[in-house]
């Protein structure tokens, strides 16, 4: 349990110059900043490949600038899929939600002064950048960026170039990029670790952390044990392309006539490995979500969060489940069927504490005082949008099902919702609700809420009718489904639906960029404390100073969501506030 | 101030978020119900035991479904802020629990549930006597090998692949268990007869998928994997690969066709007629 003297011994000036000050800054505030516009370049990025994808997919023919030819080949349409999924998940939902928002928030909601690490923080920023470097370099080198999916699987992504294009220069850069990220976000997770361990103010013991608090420590906690393994899994990798070993590649392969010299190897090693990394990775973009959405439809509806205990254990139910069902991803790999079955009864009870979490916040709301802000609009969506993506888990969670479902259009619906769209709305919520604290300014709340609108229909839209894409049968990752005779008009016709939908959604995204950079200049001047607020961020100034406190650490007195207390003269009490009976 | 704002807007901007919940619950029930898209017949007994978890377990996420999207859009709509007090609650220990417990009988059960048809497909192996197919993925063909009258399939050498040759899985001429094996890019079998599956890949991992028989299994590279059906209506079906497997995976395509036995054994001797 921490002191204020032992935080205090974390403290360091504020430094003068620009360099120290914007670039290479220990404050923990700039470097969530500098993860959150990491993050937007990336996320526009991404959302630009996924933009040329659904245009081919829909009109094949559409002439389009700077491609050979002027259209997408299929191997360039494969170049897209690998590098859209690899930015989103890497680039995207691991740095906003938790490196973005948890390092500037965390500190000063604990009652901080910084991370435990400042210099550690500052490193795993720039590995960061470097990995994002390293990975969008692919598309610039001979053969550009590679084929293979985000999941990488070998012996395509072991073979080097003869195993198609891009699999040569291009996916030796991915896989160190992924390599490096998986350094960076290692030193974040110690970070955040211990600075939740030890750097908590008097008076916050674990049960008054807010559940935001929460979900980063074990988000942390998750990505300690997972990006090891893909780190490991990533140099054996490197080692098969580069020298010559053969952990992945299995003995006698012959592509396009040519004998391939390993022999040894197993692709399942891979698959289990990347896994083992893989589904915790889900719960990485996800789990930061869940606590904003606890944290905004608590503070807007002006109630306690219901069964914030619960909610507690969930959190950490999740977490250790998420560890136990990598399997599912495999179920049609050639894995012994009998630990298919073990994995597939796993992941159905990882359902379990997901609907305790869903119940509990529409408890939340029951019952309150629900204000429309646009944090609460995406809070609201993104408890829709949880449980729209969650339930199709339950068909893929099971083997006979997932035979069929299996690699269609089925699974790109369901984790587009859950971790995909539903962590985007955690990270939008997020962005309105602390973009006065982090900025010192508002939002535009008017153009904020067309946004809301246009984004959460335009998710439906795009993402709904992928689910009867996959009943049909839709193969995913196809760059065509010109030999798809079966079914052929109707995948067309879905297909055509759900680029049109997407080029609105995508362009609605403009608004609110526009709305960022205007309202930085421009937006309503913050208050300390504009939303009624109950946690320890909203009692220092917005933004907050360097040292966050002014050397001053809070005492904690309050559970983190006291709000509408019967007596108590406003309808919310901060966590700092001297207890009721020394008010008066 | 902020608080004033929010509630001035708030009954229109309530009334729209549950309408819009309702609309979404609606159109997703309707076209489940009108079955609008819908799989492709299943053509296997296991086929239709999948389809009936399938619509277990869509009744059970229905009902999940709809009754969180209409809770989030009627508490949305009752519960906005009209100047009223937030009631303080913090939560309901005996709530939790039965949730908690109803949760894990429905999914957990669901699960359990489902072992049947794995089971069926996946646990036990295929009856003596059933017609065995080598399945062969390679970029970006399928290719498909029968034992011919002898009932066994001769030996591969990887170094003697040609595909351009005419030798595309590298059977080795040396061995006479191999002389009349047959080799196609299309499969066919009998109708009502047990036919085991014996997939391996040459080179990357591709997927074998039928959408009829609601099979699909990957072919690894390295691996020996052995599946089995029995089909019960003749027919055309489909075979794409299911696994990315490089720039022609969209490409890579078959088709396997079901017919009665007597056919079967005639497409047969065509195919071994042909390839000698």
């Amino acid at each position: 349990m921490a002191t204020h003297e032992s935080a205090a011994v974390h403290a360091h000036p504020a430094p003068t110059g620009f360099i120290r000050k914007y670039i290479f800054s220990l404050d923990h505030k700039v470097i969530g900043i500098q993860y959150w516009c990491l993050a937007l370049f990336s996320v526009f990025l991404g959302m630009a490949l996924s933009l040329l994808m659904r245009i081919h997919l829909a009109w094949p023919n559409l002439k389009i600038p700077f491609t050979a030819g002027g259209q997408i080949s299929p191997e360039q349409y494969l170049a897209l899929l690998t590098m859209h999924g690899s930015i989103m998940v890497f680039m995207v939902l691991t740095t906003a939600p938790q490196s973005g928002f948890g390092n500037f928030i965390l500190p000063i909601q604990i009652g901080a002064a910084d991370m435990a690490f400042p210099v550690l923080n500052m490193l795993s920023f720039w590995t960061t950048f470097v990995s994002l470097c390293v990975m969008g370099a692919a598309f610039f080198v001979p053969g550009g960026a590679p084929i293979s999916g985000w999941t990488g699987y070998p012996p395509l992504s072991a073979m080097g170039e003869i195993a198609g294009p891009g699999q040569g220069m291009g996916q030796t850069l991915w896989v160190i990029g992924v390599a490096i990220f998986c350094g960076a976000s290692l030193m974040g997770a110690l970070n955040f670790i211990t600075t939740i361990i030890d750097l908590r103010a008097k008076g916050m013991s674990l049960m008054r952390l807010p559940l935001t608090s929460w979900a980063w420590f074990v988000t942390a906690i998750l990505g300690l044990l997972a990006f090891g393994v893909l780190l490991a899994a990533c140099i054996l990798l490197l080692l098969d392309r580069t020298a010559g070993t053969s952990f992945f590649i299995p003995g006698g392969l012959v592509v396009t006539d040519k004998l391939i010299n390993h022999k040894g190897g197993s692709p399942l090693l891979w698959q289990h490995l990347f896994w083992f990394f893989g589904h915790p990775e889900v719960y990485i973009a996800i789990l930061p979500g869940m606590g904003v959405a606890s944290h905004v439809l608590s503070t807007f509806s002006r109630k306690p969060v219901f069964g914030y205990r619960a909610m507690v254990y969930a959190l950490c139910g999740i977490g250790f489940l998420g560890f136990c069902v990598w399997g599912h991803h495999m179920f049609v790999s050639g894995m012994s069927p009998y630990s298919a079955f073990a994995f597939s009864l796993l992941t159905m009870s990882i359902g379990v504490p997901s609907a305790i979490k869903t119940f509990n916040w529409l408890g939340t709301l029951w019952g309150g005082r629900i204000q429309f802000t646009c944090a609460m609009l995406f809070a609201i969506g993104f408890v829709s949008l949880f449980v729209s993506g969650g339930v199709s888990g339950l068909f893929l969670a099971q083997p006979s099902i997932d035979l069929f479902f299996h690699d269609t259009y089925f699974v790109v619906a369901h984790f587009h919702l859950i971790m995909g769209v539903a962590a985007i709305f955690g990270i939008f919520a997020a962005t309105y609700f602390w973009a006065p604290k982090m900025f010192g300014r508002h939002l535009h709340e008017g153009l904020g809420k067309i946004h809301f609108w246009f984004t959460f229909i335009g998710v439906y839209a795009i993402f709904m009718p992928m689910h009867w894409l996959g009943m049909l049968g839709h193969p995913r990752r196809y760059s065509s489904i010109e030999v798809l005779t079966q079914s052929n008009a109707q995948y067309a016709s879905i297909h055509t639906f759900i680029t049109i939908a997407a080029v609105i959604t995508i362009t609605a995204q403009l608004l609110f960029l526009f709305n960022f950079f205007w309202s930085l200049k421009k937006g309503k001047k913050a208050e300390v404390n504009p939303w009624n607020a109950t946690t320890l961020e909203w009692t220092v100034p917005s933004p907050p100073p360097h040292d966050n406190f002014a050397g001053h650490l809070p005492t904690v007195h309050h559970g983190p969501y006291e709000f509408s207390v019967p007596g108590a003269p406003k309808d919310f009490i901060v966590q700092s506030e001297a207890p009721a009976m020394k008010r008066g | 101030m902020q608080r004033r704002k929010a509630c001035a807007g708030s009954a229109t901007t309530a009334g729209a978020m549950a309408l819009l919940l309702f609309a979404l619950t609606f159109v997703t029930v309707y076209l489940f119900v009108t079955k609008t898209w819908w799989f492709p017949r299943a053509i296997t007994d296991f086929g239709h035991e999948v389809d009936a978890q399938f619509f277990r377990t869509l009744i059970i996420t229905g009902i999940v479904f709809v009754l969180s999207q209409l809770a989030l859009a009627y508490a949305v709509f009752r519960f906005r802020d009209r100047g009223q007090k937030a009631k303080y609650n913090e939560g309901n220990q005996t709530m939790e629990v039965l949730w908690t417990g109803a949760t894990i009988v429905l999914f957990v059960g669901l699960g359990i549930m489902a072992r049947s048809a794995w089971a069926e497909v996946h646990f036990r192996p295929a009856v003596p006597g059933a017609l065995q197919v080598e399945v062969t993925g390679q970029q970006f063909v399928w290719n498909f090998r029968y034992a011919g009258p002898d009932g066994k399939f001769g030996r591969l050498k990887p170094e003697l692949v040609n595909a351009s040759g005419g030798n595309p899985l590298g059977l080795d001429p040396t061995d006479p268990e191999g002389k009349d094996d047959v080799v196609v890019p299309v499969m066919a079998v009998p109708v009502n007869r047990e036919v085991e599956l014996l997939i391996r890949s040459q080179d990357v991992t591709h997927s074998f998928f039928v959408r009829e028989l609601r099979l699909k299994q990957d072919a690894v590279p390295g691996m020996l994997i052995r599946v089995h059906f029995t089909a019960t209506e003749t027919g055309v079906y489909e075979i794409p690969c299911a696994e990315l497997c490089g720039l022609g995976h969209y490409r890579m395509h078959s088709t396997l066709t079901v017919m009665s036995d007597a056919d079967f054994q005639k497409w047969l001797k065509e195919q071994a007629a042909a390839n000698q």
